[in-house]
């Protein structure tokens, strides 16, 4: 995989980054601030329509059916049932079969419910979903998820919208190392640049966030941010970086010095 | 006939299709999905099914979310 590009299930998009569209002030700024992720993935909800409200604004009518690939998620659903429901439906009002998958399992940390989640990856992988279900940071459990036939493992970094960062980089590089041929996209908890930077540094696929910038001061700007941390930290991945030294080692050389 | 729609009693005409009903609350079929008694209805179909009386139908958009 290079720098710029992000292959899942064969397909490429432009950005690392995955962004989601939820809990802005407005249509305009949300528009503005996906602009400027440069993300080409981008996360909706599938919910009832309120019919007590007509001819309300769509939130498609301020997405670039062009530059944005939609990625509906199942939030909300705390059985296995309901999570392959909703991709169902999900994938009847997108016409596509990318879904990414949630199973709750625990309000108050919207941590996942891993029986549920894993349940419902073997379903939707049969009906020909591709799959990319929000787990934790758990290499057993994102094994599992890939021998189901996940397209990729989404861990999280701290709590859904926590802001938090990565709170367990020892469970993250573990399973960075044993998952090697489906992308791992770090899903949940990213609330500045750095955690977005520190994760693609460690070698994440990608990352996936939407609180971290919607609920930013200025979105724009933090989603500008945002773009910026995942590229510098994938190349710096790339790159690999320097070894950590204690004592200090000298940059200029050390010989010709006037005396 | 009553039905269930988004759980909520709805009145619907006898034998009303899935298309007709979306017409008559005022939706645009193409941005919509339909489950129908917890099967998704496919586009195609919309103008095909007819509801029965209780018949528990969710029509589902998208939405912000992440």
């Amino acid at each position: 995989m290079t720098s710029d590009t992000l292959t899942i299930a064969g397909k490429s998009y432009a950005s690392r980054l995955i962004v989601g569209t939820g809990k802005y002030p407005g249509f305009e700024v949300m528009r503005r601030a996906i602009e400027a992720s440069g993300a080409s993935l981008v996360t909706v909800a599938v919910r009832r329509v309120d019919l007590s409200r007509r001819g309300g604004e769509s939130l498609l009518d301020h997405l670039d059916a062009r530059a944005t690939t939609l990625l509906p998620n199942t939030a909300g659903c705390y059985t296995a049932d309901d999570a392959v429901r909703t991709a169902r439906l999900a994938r009847e009002a997108g016409l596509s079969d990318l879904i990414k998958l949630e199973v709750i399992g625990d309000e108050k940390t919207l941590f996942p419910d891993n029986e549920g989640l894993l349940q419902a990856t073997r379903t939707l992988v049969k009906e020909g979903f591709i799959v990319l279900p929000y787990t934790n940071d758990d290499v057993v459990v994102a094994r599992k998820l890939r021998d189901a036939g996940a397209a990729a493992v989404m861990p999280l970094a701290a709590p859904i919208g926590s802001g938090l960062g990565l709170q367990n980089p020892a469970n993250l590089r573990i399973l960075l190392e044993a998952i090697r041929d489906i992308p791992v996209i770090v899903d949940a908890g990213v609330g500045t640049p750095s955690d977005a930077a520190l994760v693609m540094e460690m070698g994440a696929d990608g990352v996936l966030m939407n609180t971290g910038i919607a609920g930013a001061g200025d979105p724009v700007k933090m989603a500008r941010g945002m773009r910026l941390a995942v590229e510098a930290g994938r190349l710096a991945y790339e790159a690999g970086r320097v070894p950590r030294k204690l004592y200090a080692t000298a940059s200029s050389p050390i010989e010709g010095i006037v005396r | 006939m009553t039905i269930l729609l988004n759980g909520k009693d709805h009145d619907a005409p006898e034998g009303a299709t899935v298309i007709a009903l979306l017409e008559t609350v005022g939706l645009a079929p193409g941005r919509v999905a339909v489950e129908v008694n917890g099967r998704v209805v496919r586009r195609d179909d919309f103008s095909r099914v007819a509801l029965s009386e209780h018949d528990r139908v969710e029509v589902v958009q998208f939405v912000g979310g992440g």
